[in-house]
């Protein structure tokens, strides 16, 4: 098995004043040449785990457990050292664009600049370094796209730009917070088209956070199921939408419509996502959950536990204490 | 049976960008139609024309056979126009008046609407909210105390209040979270049925609208370029357009290095003209 790029263990997060962590144990890794997909709903903290890879931690906020990059410790990092990751080893892809390059500055300043402040590089290696990361994210005319400033660029190219800075250092973990969300859905698949392709050429270790589990099946090799701040789930994700196995994942893949096979009314998980200001004492599905048992579920925290009934399961493991009672809807489910 | 909604020729331009042209559809009694395309194709602008938010250049919208003035003046048109066709956006943060509470924000749309008998108003409100799934604790909740998905079944309940004859939905499942999008989809179903209400549904994504929808309309810089029923569609995609539609929705075993092709091909179109 390949060395871990990241890997997160049992990282606790806790803001003042709320009720439930934010990140409660999340443990999970990413090894090199690797596409790994987080997924989970809004709050279900999914971004903070991410950002925690960048030693990025909301203030004022309490942690356990560690963060190790490539090895090293980012969360007792100090700045220095962070910058210095950041710069070289790990980097990250945001969701929108436009909330992340300076609007009245050019797309040549936004990449030549790292690389000035943090390699010392002069203006015209840099910029000879910019346009081969524009022609590598597949942006035509690269020379003239440094001279233009982010307005005049869609959506779709502006991501690329963002991919390209992301580039920059040569990192060999990229994080992906919902990198396409914001872009229209043809869009999505050549900005998907082309991290694959970055991804495979460059030997990433890659973690894609999206809220879209059809998109986490067509282009993950393994995949973490998130749930008000705990890992509900892992397996490879051909397993994990094949026979989904935690009462949360077999609920998302019952709430997304399909696009083949025969109409069936959705089977949508009641209620909503629980807030950070509702604690939960079990497991924090209880309440949504078909299967719940009371004094059991709303009591006892599951652990993630490794399944060991699955033939070709390697590494599937879930978090409910109810595992052996639920069926996996398997094959009705996907057809 | 005349149908709900006749829309012939719907055009209109920005100065010299053309935003939306040559769009017709029919939609029948309890019918559902999804207009379908990326940003800038003209869906929003086409959903803008049906609820009178935007004055068609040329072309005429029909509600039950009454042709709809395509300009509105004075509190009785108004009023009609609003009983005719009603919409739900996107993001209900911005729709919901978030100084009153959604049984105010409904009893306000009743009273506009000549319901002058106050108990009565109160009990149409309940009826409103519980057929969308929400309660009294909601009722007496302002937008920002209520999730995205709540929030959202407000904006159908208000729009269903005045009992229209077509609802317009303008990317209205898009910003919830999945678990919550599915709920959504299927009270829209159950309202279309049980109500009869015809549906416009404004969407990018083919899955949603194959589950509500009956057929689809696909635009695409403005034009339709293919309109047909969904089974149809899906199964043997005719224009270049929606086979890049297609082609982008994620599934296991996918392949988006195909997309470039496929966009390629799309270039090589004069817009809106139609392969052979």
């Amino acid at each position: 098995m390949n060395a871990s790029l990241l890997e997160v263990d049992g990282l606790t997060v806790e803001l003042p004043g709320t009720a439930r962590p934010v990140l409660d144990a999340v443990t999970l890794r990413v090894a090199a040449g690797e596409v790994v997909g987080l997924v989970g709903e809004s709050g279900s903290g999914k971004s903070v785990t991410a950002r925690a890879a960048l030693g990025l931690l909301p203030p004022g906020a309490r942690r356990a457990g560690r963060v190790l990059v490539g090895g090293e410790d980012v969360l007792g990092a100090g700045q220095g050292r962070l910058r210095a990751l950041r710069a070289a080893e790990v980097s990250m892809v945001f969701q929108d664009p436009r909330a992340g390059i300076n609007p009245v500055r050019r797309i040549g300043d936004f990449l030549t600049e790292p690389l000035r402040l943090t390699r010392r590089w002069n203006r015209r290696r840099a910029e000879e370094r910019a346009v081969e990361l524009l022609a590598a994210v597949g942006l035509p005319e690269p020379e003239r796209q440094l001279r233009r400033y982010p307005h005049q660029l869609s959506g779709g190219m502006l991501q690329r730009v963002m991919i390209a800075g992301a580039l920059a250092g040569e990192p060999r973990l990229l994080l992906c917070d919902e990198p396409t969300t914001a872009l229209d859905v043809s869009t999505q698949a050549e900005i998907l088209a082309l991290l694959g392709r970055l991804q495979r050429e460059r030997g990433l270790g890659l973690l894609l956070i999206t809220h879209d589990v059809e998109l986490a099946a067509a282009t993950c090799d393994r995949v973490y199921v998130m749930y008000a701040g705990r890992i509900v789930e892992r397996a490879t994700a051909a397993e994990l939408f094949g026979r989904p196995r935690h009462p949360y994942t077999i609920g998302l893949l019952g709430s997304t419509p399909p696009l083949t096979g025969p109409p069936a009314r959705l089977r949508p998980v009641p209620g909503t996502p629980i807030g950070l200001d509702e604690a939960a004492p079990g497991c924090a599905f209880a309440v949504r959950c078909a299967f719940a048992q009371a004094g059991r579920c709303d009591q006892e925290v599951p652990a993630l536990l490794p399944l060991v009934d699955g033939a070709d399961g390697a590494g599937h493991a879930a978090a409910c204490v109810r595992l052996a009672e639920i069926p996996s809807p398997a094959e009705e489910v996907r057809p | 049976m005349t149908p709900l909604l006749e829309v012939t020729g719907l055009r209109k331009a920005y100065g010299p960008t053309l935003a939306v042209d040559g769009v017709s559809f029919s939609l029948p009694p309890g019918g559902a139609l999804g207009l379908v395309g990326e940003s800038g194709s003209g869906k929003t602008t086409t959903a803008r024309m049906l609820v009178g938010l935007e004055r068609p250049d040329s072309g005429s919208i029909s509600v039950l056979g009454r042709p709809l003035a395509p300009a509105v003046h004075g509190r009785a048109a108004r009023l009609a126009r609003a009983k005719a066709v009603q919409m739900v956006y996107q993001d209900p943060y911005l729709s919901l008046d978030a100084r009153l509470t959604i049984g105010e924000t409904l009893d306000g749309v009743l009273r506009l609407h000549g319901h002058h008998d106050r108990s009565a108003r109160a009990a149409r409100v309940r009826e409103v909210l519980a057929q969308v799934g929400l309660g009294d604790r909601e009722a007496a909740a302002h937008p920002r105390r209520l999730s995205g998905g709540q929030r959202q079944r407000a904006a159908i309940a208000r729009a269903l209040a005045v009992e229209p004859a077509v609802l317009v939905l303008d990317e209205a499942v898009s910003a919830l979270d999945v678990s919550v999008q599915a709920q959504v989809l299927n009270l829209l179903t159950d309202v279309r049925r049980e109500a009869g209400i015809g549906l416009v549904f404004v969407s990018h994504d083919l899955a949603v609208v194959r589950y509500v929808c009956d057929e689809a309309l696909v635009l695409w810089q403005g034009r339709p370029v293919e309109h047909r029923p969904l089974p149809e569609l899906l199964a043997g995609p005719e224009h270049p357009y929606t086979r890049l539609l297609l082609a982008s929705v994620p599934h296991p075993g996918w392949d988006p290095g195909g997309i470039a092709r496929r966009r390629r091909a799309l270039s090589e179109l004069v817009p809106g003209e139609r392969p052979d």
